[in-house]
């Protein structure tokens, strides 16, 4: 069973942008949403510098990080190109509306 | 082989299967999985690729990769699969066994077999000996210290990246060409990087004096630390590498010693089965060793007592042991070499002899300021040698008339000048002075290719620089031949080159001056809209060309173009600059560096209310405030701007500052209102997008206190005017202006300004600041468009003025009222569902 935490609606994060969602004692989470209106949650640190991926511009189903331009993979997670690393995922659904994402093992332990 | 039987009823397969398939071919086992050895496979699979069976025995894990692009994977600009040379289907496409993670051991020449670390026996009819070079390790105290490695192959690389991750100091010694490349990459990764050179020059093999005191200054302005005339005594510490000692007692504290004093031909298997051995394993014209089923190549062998350690003599020897294995009888006859080389982003070459001596005469051109210094050296008026640094393009001019020892006594006075000028055209026009090239002049020298080759390769129909690379491997290596190919192409092609590297991005076959003048032309208005006209291959572009695009319609069409945050890098999305751990500084304007009570009161009271842990007063006269949270960002300006502050545009491709000096208003050197004219230079120009950012300055006399002479506008303010000064930058690449005319009045100064602003925004590619841009269309066509031409001026200024009547809007006071709350808000979760 996954909890799944109601963070807003679509309309709430802007086509080709992301917005971030801090919860307690988690690491901030960036919601993107893509230029085909997909939806994609990484933990908002570039595995290169800890960059806040929220801010890169979005592009296809990728982020260019905004410190130094990696380029990470939406879905996945993992730098592109020549770049080496992986941000973790965060599972995330739409349903009636909401947009929703599944809460963290380390909350959940917490709880 | 090994023979397959299969359980299978169907006799026809079975009676295939029971025949043992016996490959008669002749079995050529080679020693060496590197660049030599599977050179000289590929040349022997280019001429008969049926007639050997091969097995290729590598010592490290890996396929087939190039040596020389260590560096750049080092230096983080390739990864390991961006220089593999033969991946793993190419073995299997041509039937090759690979062996790897097992290197040769010994060698039974009266068996014919050798024997591998595992164990692993092979009978052989043809050994290829192709073990490279060993790097040389200086037999020092704690030489076998762990953190001492060397810079050879990838694990070496690994270990570096391993070591600058948690970074601290580094040692390398050997000012070599492998030296600073590994020098260079370590500081790249961020370590504190100390060279440690023998001689007083680096590069000494390759380079003479002057070059190498260029190559010196450039490294040291880099942050490295250069010794030379510097001997290691030991390596000391205690478990672990901790530093470096000089035999003059210095110490130099360090948690890596990279060794790379030099390489030695690997002959130790050689020797020890017996064949002849000098310096390098001996080898005849063919490339055989003193036992004729025993063949050797690359950097282990002496061919004439020669050994080399480039590549190019490595194809050359490639060649001629293809052919002898094929019964052609070609004979290597040994290699002139050249070196041209980017050692740390730096053009470097050399070619020949260029030690002076009896008879030699050297021609030579300096141009400091530029790091320009060519010499040619002389003899018998026929070129014997060459240093060249800085400007490396007429290198392989110059090797092709020193290989042909040609009479230059006609072009003598314009040799040093380059072919250009020599060939009698006046003028430097790269096309013409490759295509007068012989086709056996060398382009690639990494990869061994000719004129001749590359034209063939082209003529067959490779049409753009990725399909050059992929057939013929010109400038598939370390790139500096990049642009002859280029000029190949345009050469043998003319218009339906197909460019490759110049287009915007990877998501177009457009330039940038294309797409600009489509957008003008097809009066397109949107990013969608380009991209969907000119066939975009992404869905919505990359970081790269999506905020090129996003100025060129807002600067096409001001007033109506909707400018997409989306878009726009997050500073300029933020209004503010992102710092390295997420926070913003903000830098409110001052207009012409002046400030009063009242602003300053407001700053202090922002830096108290939002604890910023830093202010600091920025190079264009203003205070940046630090470490501000992008959620507190519209209360801080709210702020500011009800102490009537508004946006300096420090984070925009945009007007930065005016800076000014003090002028005639107090100062007794004074000779014009530099301040007063500062003021309404910055109230004219700021809050104007622009390709990349601007900065204008102006000064009140000669003595230039404001810097105006390395702003990309300056003005410098005499008893019978303005100085308009354009161009300069005071960066990387420190450019002083050129000056574009002198003007009688404050209003033809502003004026002109407005012109020449506009002109840069209309014509510059989008992240091309004024100095290159005006290095490109030359300040001749500046001064025609703007001092020559008094309508165009006037039309160019009307533009700027009426692009600024939308642009002058402070965009903080629009986010302190609210506007775009939500990219300064995270999002707010508001219930919890499970299923």
């Amino acid at each position: 069973m996954t909890d799944w935490i109601d963070i807003g609606t679509l309309d709430d994060i802007p086509q080709r942008g992301a917005r971030t969602v801090q919860l307690p004692g988690e690491k901030e989470i960036a919601i993107f949403r893509t230029g085909d209106d997909q939806l994609f949650a990484l933990v908002n640190e570039c595995p290169h510098k800890k960059g806040p991926l929220s801010q890169g511009i979005v592009h296809g189903h990728s982020v260019a990080c905004p410190l130094h331009n990696w380029n990470i993979a939406l879905k996945t997670g993992e730098a592109q190109g020549n770049d080496e690393g992986c941000t973790p995922t965060i599972a995330v659904r739409q349903d009636a509306g909401r947009i929703l994402i599944a809460r963290p093992a380390t909350v959940r332990a917490a709880a | 082989m090994e023979l397959q039987v299969r359980n299978d009823d169907r006799t026809e397969d079975v009676e295939d299967a029971l025949v043992p398939f016996e490959d008669v071919r002749e079995h050529l086992v080679v020693v060496g999985n590197g660049m030599a050895g599977c050179r000289a496979v590929e040349e022997l699979l280019a001429r008969d690729a049926g007639r050997y069976r091969v097995t290729i025995f590598g010592a490290e894990p890996h396929v087939n990769y190039n040596r020389i692009m260590l560096s750049p994977v080092l230096a983080g600009e390739k990864s390991f699969e961006d220089i593999v040379i033969n991946p793993r289907a190419w073995y299997d496409d041509n039937g090759i066994d690979l062996i790897v993670s097992d290197p040769i051991v010994t060698i039974d020449r009266a068996a014919k077999s050798v024997t591998a670390r595992s164990g692993r026996t092979v009978h052989y009819d043809r050994l290829l000996i192709a073990t490279g070079s060993d790097p040389f390790i200086i037999p020092v105290p704690g030489k076998d210290l762990p953190g001492v490695i060397s810079f050879r192959d990838m694990k070496d690389v690994d270990t570096m990246l391993d070591a600058a991750a948690t970074g601290g100091s580094a040692v390398v010694i050997g000012g070599g060409l492998l030296g600073l490349e590994a020098a260079h990459g370590l500081t790249l990764r961020g370590m504190k990087v100390t060279v440690i050179h023998l001689m007083d020059t680096l590069m000494e093999r390759q380079l003479d004096e002057a070059a190498g005191w260029l190559l010196k200054t450039a490294l040291e302005a880099r942050g490295q630390t250069i010794l030379t005339g510097a001997d290691t005594a030991e390596i000391y510490g205690e478990g672990k590498v901790e530093g470096v000692r000089l035999k003059d007692g210095r110490e130099i504290p360090a948690s890596l010693v990279v060794m790379a004093v030099g390489i030695r031909p690997a002959t130790a298997l050689a020797k020890e089965a017996g064949l002849a051995v000098n310096r390098g394993i001996l080898v005849d014209d063919h490339m055989v060793t003193s036992d004729l089923n025993v063949l050797a190549v690359g950097e282990c062998v002496e061919h004439d007592g020669n050994v080399y350690g480039l590549v190019a003599p490595l194809w050359d020897m490639c060649r001629s042991l293809a052919d002898g294995l094929t019964d052609r009888h070609t004979g290597y006859r040994g290699s002139v070499t050249s070196t041209k080389l980017k050692v740390a982003g730096l053009d470097v070459f050399s070619a020949g002899d260029f030690s002076g001596g009896d008879g030699c005469e050297d021609i030579v051109l300096r141009d400091a300021s530029r790091g320009v210094y060519k010499r040619v050296v002389v003899k018998d008026d026929r070129i014997v040698g060459a240093v060249l640094y800085g400007d490396t393009a007429d290198g392989g001019w110059y090797f092709d008339l020193l290989k042909k020892s040609e009479n230059i006594a006609d072009i003598r006075d314009l040799l040093i000048f380059g072919q250009g000028y020599a060939s009698g055209g006046g003028a430097l026009d790269p096309k013409a002075a490759v295509a007068a090239l012989s086709d056996d002049a060398e382009i690639c020298g990494c990869n061994g290719v000719t004129k001749g080759q590359v034209v063939a390769c082209i003529e067959k129909g490779a049409c753009s620089l990725d399909a050059v690379r992929a057939t013929c491997k010109a400038s598939a290596s370390c790139g500096s031949c990049t642009g002859l190919v280029e000029n190949l192409l345009a050469a043998v092609l003319g218009e339906d080159v197909q460019s490759g590297p110049k287009t915007m991005c990877k998501c177009t076959s457009f330039t940038h001056d294309d797409v600009r003048r489509e957008i003008v032309a097809q009066n397109m208005r949107s990013i969608p809209e380009v991209m969907q006209r000119l066939h975009w291959t992404t869905p919505d572009g990359c970081s790269s060309c999506r905020p090129a695009l996003n100025y060129y319609l807002l600067c096409a069409l001001p007033g109506e173009y909707q400018d997409d945050q989306q878009s726009r890098f997050v500073n300029e999305r933020m209004h503010a600059n992102i710092q390295k751990d997420g926070t913003y500084s903000v830098v409110p304007r001052m207009w012409g560096g002046l400030t009063n009570p009242r602003e300053l009161r407001a700053i202090a009271d922002v830096v108290e209310k939002y604890n910023a842990p830093m202010v600091k007063v920025t190079g264009g006269q203003r205070l940046d405030i630090f470490g501000i949270k992008g959620e507190d960002l519209p209360a801080v300006w709210a702020d500011l701007n009800a102490a009537g502050m508004v946006s300096g545009h420090a984070y925009g491709k945009s007007l930065r500052t005016v800076k000014t000096c003090v002028g005639s208003e107090w100062c007794r050197f004074g000779t014009q209102d530099s301040t007063g004219l500062g003021v309404k230079t910055e109230r004219m120009t700021w809050g104007s997008w622009m390709p990349h950012k601007f900065k204008i300055a102006v000064s009140g006399c000669p003595r230039n206190c404001a810097e105006a002479t390395i702003k990309d506008f300056g003005i410098v303010c005499v008893d019978s005017g303005y100085e308009l000064h354009v161009g300069g930058n005071g960066g990387i690449h420190v450019r002083a202006t050129d000056l574009l005319c002198k003007v009688s009045t404050e209003q033809e100064a502003l004026d002109y300004c407005a012109a020449f602003i506009q002109l840069y925004r209309e014509e510059a590619r989008y992240l091309e600041r004024t100095a290159p841009w005006i290095e490109r269309v030359g300040v001749e066509y500046i001064k025609g468009r703007i001092v020559e031409d008094d309508a165009g001026r006037e039309a160019l200024r009307a533009r700027f003025l009426y692009s600024q009547s939308f642009s002058q809007d402070d965009p903080w006071a629009e986010r302190a009222a609210g506007g775009n709350a939500e990219l300064h808000q995270p999002l707010a979760p508001i219930a919890i569902a499970a299923e």
